[in-house]
């Protein structure tokens, strides 16, 4: 039986022989892999791109105090950019499940529809969530649009479920009792996170600070952006990678401040506007300075 | 098989291979495919269109090689035109000046030519057609793969099969070629497999792909034979066309899990994972389901156990949600709704109540109606309906009733989205009845009055289907009002007011069935027609009517009255001044007009026609005097207004 880290190695391992550069976590924390620079720049402009990493993705809200069995305050997404996506994408996915250990001929495989879309990121994509014996294992998505932007080359993404995948090959009930090595639980690495974040999440997070560091933020994120000059000649070197960085922590703490139950329904709307405007004014001046520095 | 060698011409296959489709919009595709291609104009005997979620297949019969040759006169110079010129035109056409003919036309003789247009081959129509006619397919939501300005279609197309006879067709789409290879089931079968137009659905059915929709039905269907399935063709017709190779199987989950509401647990099922419920011999929902894989068997009990594993994480998330719902009462959720949204600029979900409660004021809405109306939203805070969003008003309406709630209130909460389609039955009681109604209006003014009306075929908030729910409940649940009287005075109501006439036009017309010029008739009449009631009252009678023999004779009657009123530009009102009657036909039709005066036109009918006739036959309404005239136009004015009530007689169409 594999543990959680050997599925993770045998996945890097399979794309990384498909040509896929093998990156880390990003280092700050976001709430899902697409919202990586590595993605969310990468698939912009024309030049083609491989790249796998695994990103923790922290959700406030799906928190349960480490009670739940199935949800998590922060789960572990492998993400695959394919740009452009090659022509047997589906059939080299189904490959990846293989060479975890999965035989797919008995197993119930399905693609069903479900378009993916991220207001925060002006993004969205045609797709599927991939099924496998009637759980949830993948979401399979041709980008179309990011930051706002049409692609111009169109990426498959690929996000692996890792703990759902695991518990699936492990036959465990409770994502808590998964091998992460044949030593370790999942639950002895993670259960601390996941009780301690729902307790901070939920109880302990102020909001007029939260709603604070938002707007510092969002401020230093806007600052930069308007100081961004396409005209000019030393634009190349312009921090719009640590500009983006600001932006994704705004969504974070949007997040947050979400879990909190401090935002209503009606504010929620504005909020995301906020982040959106900021994503996409990033995604449009990286687009630019792409331009020149491919010329 | 034996249709090859009985029809004359070639067999024409197609497929059009896809990466998985989704499946409700299948059905509609095939069909827009077989309209296209029948705008090619290539003629065929029969067509048969297929499909499965990983290809759409049009295959036709009895084509020709080629089409029939035609000629074509061409027209040269004229006769009198230099030996050169005539030359010219004939070493154009390739012909000799001697075979050139003269033409003799209004404008004068010219030299000619028939040429024959040799009919250009099926093969080259089609090689020219399909790639034109293949991204025409609609699909709702479309994308693009081969980068930006690439050919959209629903999903990418990673093969074409298009054989004629024995031959390709050749042409390109999206960087794919056609051929003759097919793509069998994603794991029981081989990625190439070379077809032919008469081993197509063999081949692919050795590669465990079912062509057939029927057949996938059949099998899904004679897969279940065993245990008693709650039916479902709305499920039955996606697992169809979500699967190349189905095969039902059974699974058990814990009987515990019977304790939470049926409507729970069947939604989990059928909406979250595609499966059946089972019921037990009493017609009761037992521990039981049947999933429909892709692929031919689960002979080690996999897809069994894994499909079992999921349903309990899902179940057992239910009822965490369940039970952590009880803790707070719906009752106890109201000023919850302050903070849900219903839209940004009408406000929240307890505005909403406010205003429902208001509506419900003036519809005589009950104390239970307005017990409902305060619960009857209360449900979306709930984690159930935030995790399962299809349940919202059933899931209120169960807790309601936990919750110690009055049976009716919780009957019209459980009721209250309804009627959701055409086919769906109205709310069970008068209350809910009275809840959907004043939901629904309530939706319709708000969003009317921020400019949210429907505009082509965008309807976000579904503002059709509310219209349609408000005019069924109206009528077919009896509910005496006019509807206008429920509208606030306010700027945007206008447009509102001729949205709703369009869906009672469309109620009647279209669901009712009831002839176009009566249902223009019945809301034109005189008097007011947004009492719903009134309006299918006068639509029966006017049915009724048409029934009689001088029903048309005195409709055209009616219409003529109209007319010579309209010409005459007549205001209406005044008294009749019996003096200025001549005596015989317009006495006649005076006094019966006294006489049947306030009965109804069922009953008088038979008597008023010939006078009216009379009338027409004998009587110049036009009289050179202008009171006689005046009185006369009066008298018409009256007579109308009189059985107008029931219809506006210009709009009903006589033979």
């Amino acid at each position: 039986m594999l543990s959680f880290q050997e599925i993770i190695f045998k996945l890097k391992q399979y794309w990384a022989e498909r040509g896929c550069i093998i990156q880390e976590p990003y280092d700050v924390e976001v709430g899902a892999g697409t919202m990586v620079a590595e993605t969310f720049l990468r698939v912009l402009g024309p030049k083609p791109y491989r790249v796998a990493y695994v990103q923790p993705s922290r959700r406030p809200a799906d928190g349960r105090y480490g009670d739940n069995p199935n949800r998590l305050y922060k789960h572990s997404q492998l993400q695959v950019i394919l740009k452009p996506s090659p022509a047997d994408v589906i059939e080299q996915y189904m490959g990846s499940l293989e060479a975890i250990g999965i035989d797919l001929r008995q197993h119930d495989f399905k693609l069903e529809e479900d378009n993916w879309e991220a207001p925060t990121l002006g993004a969205w994509g045609i797709g599927w969530q991939v099924m496998l014996d009637g759980l949830e294992i993948s979401q399979f998505t041709y980008f179309q649009q990011c930051g706002g932007i049409d692609l111009e080359v169109v990426p498959a993404e690929l996000t692996y479920g890792l703990e759902r995948i695991t518990a699936f090959l492990q036959v465990k009930d409770s994502v808590y009792d998964i091998d992460w090595t044949k030593d370790f639980t999942y639950g002895d690495v993670r259960y601390n996170d996941e009780l301690q974040y729902s307790v901070y999440n939920f109880e302990m997070a102020e909001i007029p600070t939260l709603w604070k560091l938002f707007e510092l933020h969002e401020g230093e994120a806007a600052r930069l952006l308007q100081a961004y000059d396409p005209k000019s000649p030393d634009k190349r070197r312009f921090p719009l990678l640590p500009t983006y960085d600001q932006v994704l922590k705004c969504s974070n703490l949007f997040n947050t401040l979400d879990s909190r139950g401090a935002i209503s329904v009606t504010e929620r709307q504005m909020v995301i506007q906020r982040v959106r405007k900021l994503a996409v004014g990033v995604a449009k001046a990286w687009t630019d300075q792409r331009q020149e520095v491919a010329q | 098989m034996s249709l090859a060698t009985e029809t004359q011409g070639l067999r024409f296959l197609l497929e059009i291979g896809v990466e998985e489709i989704p499946d409700w919009m299948i059905p509609g595709a095939l069909e827009n495919l077989r309209l296209l291609f029948e705008k090619l104009e290539v003629p065929h005997e029969s067509i048969t269109m297929d499909a499965t979620p990983r290809r759409l297949v049009l295959r036709a019969d009895g084509l020709p090689e080629r089409q029939p040759d035609s000629q074509e006169r061409v027209m040269g110079p004229a006769k009198s035109a230099a030996p050169q010129a005539v030359a010219g035109f004939a070493r154009k056409l390739g012909v000799k000046p001697e075979d050139l003919s003269i033409e003799t036309t209004p404008k004068g003789e010219y030299y000619s030519f028939l040429k024959k247009v040799a009919g250009r081959s099926t093969k080259d129509i089609l090689a020219e057609g399909l790639p034109a006619i293949i991204p025409q397919i609609y699909f709702p939501k479309t994308m693009y793969w081969t980068g930006k300005g690439g050919v959209r279609f629903i999903r990418p197309i990673r093969w074409l099969v298009a054989l004629l006879g024995d031959e390709t067709v050749p042409f390109e789409l999206a960087g794919v070629p056609s051929g003759n290879l097919t793509s069998g089931h994603r794991r029981l079968g081989a990625r190439e497999v070379v077809v032919t137009v008469d081993d197509y659905q063999r081949r692919l059915r050795d590669h465990y792909v079912i062509l057939s929709a029927e057949e996938r039905r059949q099998r899904i269907a004679k897969g279940m034979s065993g245990v008693r399935v709650k039916p479902d063709s709305a499920l039955l017709e996606t697992l169809v066309y979500i699967t190349e190779f189905p095969t039902p199987i059974t699974g058990n989950f814990d009987p515990q899990f019977l304790q939470l509401p049926e409507e729970v647990l069947v939604t989990v099922m059928r909406h979250h994972q595609k499966y059946f419920s089972v019921e037990d011999a009493q017609g009761k929902l037992a521990p039981q389901f049947v999933a429909v894989m892709n692929i031919d068997a689960d002979s080690e009990g996999f897809v069994r156990s894994g499909n079992e594993r999921v349903l309990r994480a899902r179940f057992n998330d239910a009822r965490f949600f369940w039970e952590t719902d009880q803790k707070k009462k719906l009752v106890d959720r109201m000023q919850d709704l302050r903070n849900v949204t219903f839209q940004k600029d009408v406000g929240s979900y307890y505005e909403k109540l406010t205003r429902m409660a208001a509506l419900a004021g003036k519809l005589g809405g009950d104390a239970d109606a307005h017990r409902a109306i305060e619960l009857c939203k209360c449900d979306l805070t709930t984690e159930l309906v935030k995790e399962f969003t299809e349940l919202q008003g059933v899931v209120g309406g169960l807790y309601a009733r936990a919750q110690g709630e009055r049976e009716a209130v919780c009957t019209a909460i459980y009721d209250h989205y309804k009627p959701e389609s055409m086919e769906d039955s109205l709310p069970r009681n008068r209350a809910g009845m009275i809840v959907s109604l004043v939901d629904k209006l309530d939706t319709l003014i708000s969003c009317f009055r921020v400019g949210l009306a429907p505009t082509g075929s965008r309807d976000p908030f579904g503002l059709r289907r509310a219209a349609q729910g408000v005019v069924r409940i109206l009528v077919e649940g009896k509910i005496k009002t006019s509807l206008f009287d429920l509208l606030p005075g306010i700027p945007g109501i206008g447009p509102l007011r001729d949205f709703l006439e369009d869906r009672v036009r469309f109620y009647f017309k279209e669901i009712r069935g009831f002839r176009y010029d009566d249902v223009n008739a019945a809301i034109g009449a005189r008097g007011s027609w947004t009492d719903l009631l009134e309006v299918e009252a006068r639509l029966i009678r006017l049915q009724n009517l048409r029934g009689t023999p001088d029903f048309e004779a005195l409709a055209a009657g009616f219409k003529r009255m109209e007319n010579i009123l309209v010409q005459a530009k007549f205001p209406g009102g005044g008294d009749i001044d019996p003096r200025l009657l001549e005596p015989g036909p317009e006495t006649d039709l005076y006094e019966e007009y006294r006489s049947i005066e306030g009965q109804p036109i069922e009953n008088v009918i038979s008597k008023l026609r010939p006078k009216v006739d009379l009338f027409f036959d004998n009587v110049l309404v036009n009289a050179p005097d202008v009171r006689v005239r005046q009185n006369r136009l009066t008298l018409l004015s009256t007579l109308l207004a009189e059985f107008s009530t029931i219809a506006d007689f210009s709009e009903i169409v006589t033979n």
